[in-house]
């Protein structure tokens, strides 16, 4: 395997440093290493940010089923491009990764492709229907080795089976991530309900129906003393439930997406299907109650629910287009704007939400490492000086949804290195791993 | 104006020309050969993917009055369950060379999604989207307030009118009505004062950033007795979702009954009885209120015509409706 100098990189932000990668891992890391990196090739990393590869806990690659939206290849394409080593793939396929055979499928395809770490996530109920559990301990012990279960898309909201899927998953250290979301509150809801939907005429999608499933779900895994996720928390008081239950010693970790820390429902006025999404983007009260969440701790990982969708299921009437937008190609940029340029997060903060606490939280030993010598070389190399004006039709990701189209966002993925080997390379996709013996 | 989309975005000088050229077409309606050579020639599209016989109608006779071909294009069943079908049936339109489109939707937002898509270039007349809004029913009403206006006030004409100083009441399902929003912006804007009355359950959360009193009395909401009452039309089935407990409760509570009409009588009011069609006797409006001489009901039929002769008029004709554009109230 070729080695890597990658030169003069601020370390989480902080001192510069070379980073020497040899063999999948990194051999070395001090100043000027050039002398002890004979052969290696060099990576120019002056001015730029190095962080260990990101890590995106909430991920839909659309393959099996629709790979008209995306394919695993495709996604993880576009996941090295936005600087991720690993993403966990949402359970909502079709079928349903809710069988040992679909999520080994999904972690076959995602070795084979070599550009990230795929990590299935298995659906918590057979079907996604909130009935009866799926074989949860098989998917466990598949090849695949799942920890996260997922009904995402779906709420899970019937309380025995939560309560039983939070304890069935205690036998083997996994979590259950809740897509929070009251069904019967949320019957045909269309957008926030709040004084824009009022005007616009949209069916409202009111906060309590994500706030009252957390408040359950928290409130439930303290009783069964279970680990609770709950995925791209939206609502200010959604923040004030989950911070309550950490201070309460509830077992519980937050998600929020790049979408929420940035865009309003005053989006939803150009009635364009690209600001579509669920849960719906809400009031500039909860964007900044979100930063502020993510800043002290309550939110604990960015996910980007990176949900790509074909031109048709867009291009049409609002109340009958697919909810969801990309997101894994602009997310560390939108992390940037929202919450380092805003001085409420340092690099170092920015590689534990986006980095170390993912991959903590879905029990990926390998990936959100510190970048010492020794670790696996997984690293993203990021440009914050950068600029990008969003061209969608110029991602990889099949999905061209992306809500920031035309929109100018700082910063740049220059290189990412998954287990020492740049899937990127000066800005561009390059080669995936070599793929390892099974 | 390029479009008519809504009525939050009109401002009040475009509202007056709309409501003058309106008077003006009401005049072809009185002669005896009720036509114009204006839009001779022209293609007025009626795309309809909802039901509304009513509308579709008087967009049909607004359009042969000014001597327009119309084609009605009814899309229902195809609407919402696939939605590509606005797009193709846009660009299947603008390949015909429509030169106007009247849209009717029952999703929110698709007159606009229309107009903005580049997906057909004719000018689009909203004719009711979702729950949205419904700008020429605003229009239409509001020429009928204004000659409510000159009636009472003693004046002979209604030119430049506009509706400073009137109350109007609107009452009823304003959560599912765009009559209700689109009456708000419009009102508003020629300086009416607007009173929502409703149950709580069909008022929208978010109300309260509207420019309109709300109150939840019917009573006490016609004490003193308004300029105008709007009676809108509730849906039967918003029962079955809880909204009200029974028919005969709403009636009892939020209905025009004859002995609110009574009152108003008593009371020596000038109120207008306004509905939007159609009616629901018996539950949001009694017959003793629909048929008083209170009533304006064939009034805004009527000048349904003329208003959207009028729109299709100034849309088509070229002419530039905010020469010396006003901004709306919420704007300034
Ligand atoms: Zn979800």
């Amino acid at each position: 395997m070729t080695s890597y100098l990658i030169q003069g990189a601020q370390l989480l932000g902080e001192q510069t440093a070379d980073i020497l990668v040899e063999d999948g891992v990194i051999r070395r890391i001090g100043p000027d290493l050039a002398a002890a990196a004979d052969g290696a090739r060099v990576v120019d990393a002056a001015g730029l940010v190095a962080l260990p590869g990101l890590v995106d806990i909430h991920t839909h690659l659309r393959e099996p089923g629709r790979e008209d939206a995306e394919t695993v290849e495709t996604g993880t394409r576009a996941a090295a491009l936005g600087g991720y080593t690993a993403v966990f793939a949402m359970a909502n396929s079709d079928p349903v990764a809710d069988t040992a055979g679909v999520v080994e499928q999904v972690h076959e395809l995602g070795r084979s492709a070599g550009w990230v770490d795929v990590r299935p996530v298995g659906a918590v109920t057979v079907g996604l229907k909130g009935e009866r559990l799926s074989e949860i301990m098989a998917m466990a012990e598949s090849r695949a080795g799942v920890r996260m279960f997922s009904d995402d898309g779906m709420c899970v909201h019937d309380p025995v089976l939560m309560r039983r899927a939070l304890e069935y998953v205690k036998g083997f250290d996994g979590v259950v991530a809740q897509h929070a979301q009251e069904p019967r509150l949320t019957e045909g809801a269309q957008m926030n309900e709040g004084s824009v939907s009022a005007e616009l005429g949209l069916t409202g999608w009111p906060a309590v129906a994500e706030e009252a499933v957390i408040a359950r779900d928290v409130l439930l895994a303290e009783h069964v003393g279970s680990r609770v996720h709950i995925c791209h928390l939206s609502t200010r008081g959604s923040v004030d439930i989950v911070r309550w239950a950490k201070q309460r010693g509830i077992d519980v970790t937050a998600e929020a997406t790049p979408h929420h820390l940035l865009l309003t429902d005053e989006r939803v006025r150009s009635f364009d299907p690209v600001f579509k999404v669920n849960p719906p983007l809400r009031t500039d009260e909860d964007v900044h109650a979100l930063r502020e969440a993510v800043a002290d701790g309550t939110i604990d990982v960015i996910g980007t629910d990176h949900a790509p969708h074909p031109a048709e299921d867009k291009e049409c009437e609002w109340s009958c287009a697919a909810n969801g937008m990309t997101g894994l190609e602009t997310a560390l940029s939108v992390v940037q704007l929202s919450l380092v340029d805003t001085g409420l997060l340092t690099w170092r903060d920015v590689a534990r939400i986006t980095s170390e606490t993912p991959a903590r939280i879905g029990r990926l030993a390998t990936q959100g490492r510190p970048l010492a010598e020794g670790e696996p070389a997984n690293i993203t190399l990021w440009d914050p000086a950068a600029t990008t004006v969003v061209d969608p039709a110029r991602h990889a990701s099949k999905g061209r949804n992306s809500p920031y189209r035309g929109m100018e966002l700082p910063g740049a993925v220059r290189a990412t290195f998954f287990r020492g080997h740049p899937t990127v390379l000066d800005g561009a996709l390059n080669t995936p791993v070599p793929t390892p013996a099974a | 104006m390029r479009h008519l989309l809504s009525t939050k975005d009109l401002s009040y000088d475009a509202a007056l020309t709309v409501l003058d050229t309106a008077d003006q077409m009401a005049a072809v309606g009185e002669r005896s050969v009720k036509k114009l050579p204006a839009l001779r020639g022209r293609t007025v599209v009626n795309l309809f993917f909802e039901d509304s016989t009513r509308t579709r109608i008087s967009f049909e006779t607004a359009a042969k009055r000014l001597s327009a071909d119309v084609i009605n294009f009814s899309a229902k069943g195809s609407s919402v369950s696939k939605g590509e079908s606005l797009k193709d049936t846009a660009q299947t339109l603008a390949a015909m060379s429509a030169d106007a489109v009247v849209i009717r939707h029952s999703a929110s937002g698709s007159p606009q999604q229309l107009a903005e898509s580049g997906w057909i270039d004719a000018p689009v007349v909203n004719a009711g989207d979702g729950t949205h809004e419904h700008p020429t029913q605003a229009l239409l009403d509001a020429m009928t307030l204004r000659q409510h206006r000159a009636r009472t006030e003693g004046r002979e004409s209604t030119r430049g009118l506009d509706l400073e100083g009137m109350h109007v009441v609107i009452v009823g399902d304003v959560l599912h009505s765009r009559v209700a929003r689109s009456d708000l912006w419009l009102f508003t804007t020629l300086g009416a004062r607007v009173t929502f009355v409703a149950p709580p359950t069909l008022l929208p959360v978010g109300i309260a950033d509207w420019p309109c009193r709300v109150v939840f009395s019917l009573d006490e909401a016609l004490d003193p007795a308004p300029d105008a009452v709007m009676m809108l039309r509730v849906q039967r089935e918003r029962m079955h979702a809880a909204f009200f407990p029974t028919a005969q409760e709403y009636a009892r509570e939020w209905g025009l009954t004859p002995e609110r009409v009574a009152a108003l009588d008593d009371a020596g009011a000038t109120t207008a009885i306004m509905h939007p069609g159609p009616m629901n006797r018996g539950l949001e409006i009694s017959s003793a209120a629909a048929d008083s001489p209170r009533s304006t009901v064939l009034d805004q039929v009527r000048n349904g015509v003329s208003v959207r002769m009028s729109v299709l008029y100034l849309l088509l004709s070229g002419d530039d409706l905010d020469p010396t554009s006003t901004p709306h109230p919420q704007e300034r």
